[in-house]
């Protein structure tokens, strides 16, 4: 989330669209009530019918992988209409830039496209140098202040949308034309000084091969209306699990080390090229360009795992990944299915469930020669073994399985969506001999370390040399002593920014780490989080002052990333004077000589920076020359898909999307008509792992369902409460029909499409009477945004028939 | 008499609750004074966070001073600056995830081609996870790629998991990983 929780009730119109707070985020709903107590619209646009949309102002259905159609719509009416907000707009995001003459849309592809090569698992790929912009002679990029230049960003806009009229959107979406304009004049009507818009999305935006582009087109949107940075405003991921927010700052994934740094490549040999390579360059005095910083990130990052190696050493001995290659969750399992992968760590996770195409998954641990699960509770992946079409006699793979204690269990913090980060304290101790996941680490290492040091091994100085005494106190694992750790300290006396600091003093801020290795920090998006002055996620101080508490932003309450700013981007939400667009709800403002209210980006006067501090040209993209499928957001079907064409260009789906060649896709296929999507129910979560093994909740929702509605019912003469089975080209279960309202045809292109829903949270393994049936990615295909490659669970074909 | 709608519904469901309870034909009163009573006088009091969705709603949760030590109640925690108090379904059973006789207690090892779950010791199980993960290391480290490139890379080896650690968890579990030298890391942040 760019904003917070409580910051909702600050909102003129909250946008849910890709989620379902009432269900999946209940508590955030009294936030939504609050706006709408001060006035403020829920707009609530979903396929389905939701417990959110039952309480919305505004309601609109639309078909499954549509929403950039949606968007695309808004942005065209937005722009007609001259709603966007005229002075934001000019000056804090790149319209006005000029983009070079080599950049080009031709009905569905961009410039610069190449079909897919043997060895890929992508459709294709886009040279993305012919999408950059035209720079001046000291390489700051030339801008056209009135927007009349042709190829500035702003007209590029103009004429990439021209084509989303309303007719064609509702043709694409099956969104009644009426239902369009209610939306986007609601929502547009944020484009003023005073108002703000804000928009709640979770995986209904993430889970399709256009999924980035989803939120790309919201971003903008929000940049046209002068919404970011604005208390009641913002781009707000709802994440799903209470620390992913903070599994993803540690990155816990392929492609990026702690604090979001790149995960270094094979070409980037040495510490120096690889911090070239990272270190944005502006020549423009007035961007900030925040990550000139990078060295000084990288190298406290590696001071942090490695405090007494030498920092060139260090990086040399960081796994790298080969150039132009991705190693992202369904390549991953796609491997494992090929056989590459000996061991495997499926840690409090449940790919069986959980991955997209769920047989694969299952399939793939059969592949390898041992894996570890850890977890509370058996599950399908640890017994994945003597599951459904599974013979045990002929799987090799050795499992072994590790209890862990229960968060109540055990002491440690964790990340909000809002990115606040807050200290838990232990309750109970472990339950039976059950240890914390941070002990189980520990104790592992602890052995490697022993065979690396008394036996033979291969290249043991990285395991070696871990500053593994920093994790630990005579008792194990220490939440504590880490949290020090991801903070940082000094690691020598020395003097940054004109102050001096003592070996083993907390580093206050990342604004004084160094890249010279007298810093370590694990993230430097945590440094001022555990400081000399303790431990500021434990904090449960509730004052503020009183421009604060005119928005609620408790600043001392817990800590929030980056320095304990609330609303990020906030140097947006006032005039080049440093005053608030908004005077009611301001969130920083100048006072002639400093900043008050939020943390601002960056205490620099205003007028003196650009806003977007992050960016390297320090402006809010409309355009996005960095995006694998494109710098503007395009309407693609998704690659299963009721349609055979696409209303608005040739092209029918994402042409450089992920998937793998010997799998096949239902498109336009007869035996396979209905368009499908999983999502979850307010007392199951996730795979069900933990909710199942929960007597209060299993009763509550004992079973898999799939919602039908009346009219598609009828037609299959299907009756609430039948059996009936769901299928796709790669698999089925079994549901109960849950006849409803809360899904009605659509007319798509003059057809009727009929749309089914399916939660994801049971599987065989319990109910042990395989009472609650399996899981619904057992349906969903193996295709990836080529951003991120997250899987397009949220769209694809099934069919329904009684069982 | 002029009531607003919400005031109407708590109203309405104190009149249910009151009607609910009379029936039972004694006072409850005392019984919730002596509950109270219980949480403070026998148990420690401690303040945590939802281990569910990211709302981050702030929880109290008692444990037993005396006996097994258990926590023997988890509520929403009244200061809380975003919950309030208020809890949803699954956050008001989060007692359940703690106390709950279907956790594992013990280690559990299944042999290659068996059809049966054994129970193990910790040190069992972590000596010849340490033995498999080194052997793997071992024989599957590339020290550098097909372009002669140093990438010093484990390839025979991946990892998931996991937005269900701490952040202190998650930021060790990256130092295990990397040292060892993985490249195939991926967690829930992905799908």
């Amino acid at each position: 989330m760019t904003n917070h929780w409580i910051d909702i009730k600050n909102s003129n119109a909250v946008l849910v669209m890709g989620s379902n707070p009432a269900s999946n985020h209940p508590v955030s709903f009294k936030w939504i009530e609050k706006a709408r107590e001060n006035g403020g619209k829920l707009i609530s646009v979903d396929p389905r019918f939701t417990q959110t949309s039952s309480r919305s102002d505004i309601y609109a259905p639309l078909r499954f992988g549509t929403d950039v159609a949606f968007l695309g719509g808004m942005i065209k009416y937005i722009l007609d209409n001259d709603l966007y907000f005229k002075q934001y707009v000019r000056d804090y995001t790149n319209a006005t830039f000029i983009v070079g003459e080599d950049y080009a849309f031709n009905d569905g592809v961009f410039s610069g496209f190449k079909k897919r090569t043997d060895d890929s698992h992508y459709g294709g790929k886009y040279d993305k140098d012919l999408w950059q912009f035209e720079l001046d002679a000291d390489g700051v990029p030339k801008r056209d202040m009135s927007m009349q230049h042709p190829r500035c960003v702003f007209n590029l806009l103009k004429k990439h949308y021209q084509g989303y009229t309303l007719e064609k959107v509702s043709q694409t979406t099956g969104t009644p034309v009426k239902d369009l304009r209610t939306v986007y004049e609601n929502f547009a009507s944020t484009g003023k000084a005073d108002r703000a818009g804000t928009i709640m999305y979770a995986m209904g935006w993430t889970q399709h091969s256009t999924g980035v582009q989803n939120i790309r087109a919201m971003a903008m949107i929000q940049l046209l209306l002068g919404n970011i940075g604005v208390a009641g405003g913002g781009v707000n991921a709802l994440r799903g699990e209470s620390n992913v927010q903070g599994s993803t700052d540690h990155c816990l994934l392929w492609h990026i080390l702690p604090g979001y740094l790149k995960t270094p490549r094979a070409s980037q040999s040495t510490l120096d090229e690889y911090n070239k390579a990272y270190t944005p360059v502006s020549n423009d005095p007035k961007s900030a360009n925040w990550w000139n910083n990078y060295p000084k990130y990288s190298v406290s990052l590696l001071k942090s795992m490695y405090p007494d190696v030498d920092k060139d050493k260090a990086y040399k001995w960081l796994p790298k990944v080969d150039d132009g290659r991705t190693y992202s969750w369904l390549e991953m399992f796609d491997y494992m299915h090929e056989g590459q992968f000996k061991g495997f760590f499926a840690w409090g996770q449940n790919p069986c469930c959980s991955s997209a195409n769920a047989s694969k998954a299952r399939e793939a641990l059969s592949k390898l020669d041992w894996m570890v699960n850890v977890n509370l509770f058996d599950n399908e992946t640890g017994s994945f073994w003597k599951g459904p079409d599974m013979d045990p006699s002929k799987i090799k793979t050795e499992v072994f399985f590790l209890p862990c204690s229960a968060f109540l269990e055990k002491e440690g913090s964790i990340t909000n969506s809002g990115r606040w980060m807050q200290w838990r304290y232990q309750g109970p101790k472990p339950y039976a001999t059950t240890k914390s996941d941070g002990h189980i680490i520990c104790e592992l290492m602890s052995r490697l370390r022993w065979l690396y040091r008394n036996k033979d091994g291969k290249f043991p100085e990285p395991v070696l040399n871990l500053g593994y005494h920093l994790w630990q106190d005579s008792h194990g694992y220490n939440a504590q002593k880490i949290a020090k750790l991801i903070n940082g300290f000094f690691l020598k006396d020395t003097e940054v920014n004109g102050k001096k600091f003592k070996k083993g003093q907390q580093v206050p801020s990342f604004a004084y780490l160094t890249d010279d290795g007298a810093t370590c920090s694990g993230n430097w998006l945590y440094c001022n989080s555990y400081t000399d002055q303790g431990n500021m996620a434990a904090r449960r101080n509730k004052k503020q002052t009183k421009m604060q508490a005119n928005i609620g932003l408790y600043p001392n309450w817990s800590w929030c990333w980056p320095v304990n700013r609330r609303i990020l981007y906030n140097r947006a939400s006032v005039d080049m004077q440093g005053q608030p667009w908004n005077p009611k709800y301001p969130v920083i403002r100048w006072t002639g000589e400093k900043w008050v209210g939020d943390v601002p980006d960056g205490g620099w006067a205003p007028g003196s920076k650009h806003p977007f501090i992050m960016r390297k040209h320090g402006f809010g993209q409309i355009f996005g020359p960095g995006r694998a499928d494109g710098p503007f957001p395009v309407h693609y079907e998704a690659r299963e898909t009721p349609v055979k064409e696409n209303f608005f260009s040739k092209k029918l789906r994402n042409p450089v999307a992920m998937w793998f060649k010997d799998e096949e896709f239902a498109v336009a296929d007869p035996k396979y008509p209905y368009v499908c999507s999983t999502y979850r129910v307010s007392v199951h979560w996730q795979t069900g792992l933990m909710t199942r093994h929960m007597d209060w909740l299993l009763e509550a929702q004992p079973q898999m369902f799939v919602e039908i509605s009346k009219e598609l019912a009828g037609q299959l003469n299907v009756a609430s409460g039948d059996k009936v089975t769901v299928e796709s080209i790669r698999g089925s279960v079994w549901a109960v029909a849950v006849v409803t309202e809360r899904l009605r045809p659509l007319k798509v292109m003059d057809k009727e499409v009929h749309q089914v829903g399916l939660p994801w949270h049971y599987g065989w393994q319990f109910p042990r009477d395989g009472s609650g049936g399996d899981s619904a990615n057992l349906l969903t295909p193996s295709v990836g945004d080529p951003n991120t490659g997250i899987p397009e669970t949220k769209t694809f074909m099934v069919n329904v028939r009684k069982a | 008499m002029n009531l607003g709608r919400r005031k109407f519904i708590k109203l309405s469901a104190m009149t249910a609750a009151a009607t609910a309870f009379g029936g039972l034909g004694f006072d409850l009163k005392p019984s919730v004074a002596q509950a109270q009573l219980l949480k403070i006088n026998w148990a420690r009091e401690t303040t945590s966070i939802c281990c569910f969705c990211a709302v981050g709603c702030g929880l109290i949760v008692h444990t037993a001073k005396d006996g097994a030590n258990r926590c023997i109640n988890v509520e929403g925690d009244p200061d809380h600056p975003i919950n309030e108090g208020s809890l949803c379904a699954k956050g008001s059973s989060a007692w359940q995830v703690c106390e709950n006789d279907k956790r594992v207690p013990t280690p559990m090892y299944r042999a290659p081609y068996s059809g049966e779950w054994k129970e193990v010791s910790w040190d069992w199980a972590l000596d010849r996870i340490a033995l498999r993960v080194k052997e793997t290391r071992d024989n599957t480290l590339a020290r550098k790629n097909d372009s002669g490139q140093e990438v010093n890379r484990c390839e025979g080896m991946a990892s998931i998991g996991s937005a269900a650690l701490d952040n202190e968890e998650c930021w060790v579990f990256q130092a295990f990983l990397r040292s060892l030298g993985l490249v195939w890391i991926e967690h829930q942040a992905r799908i």
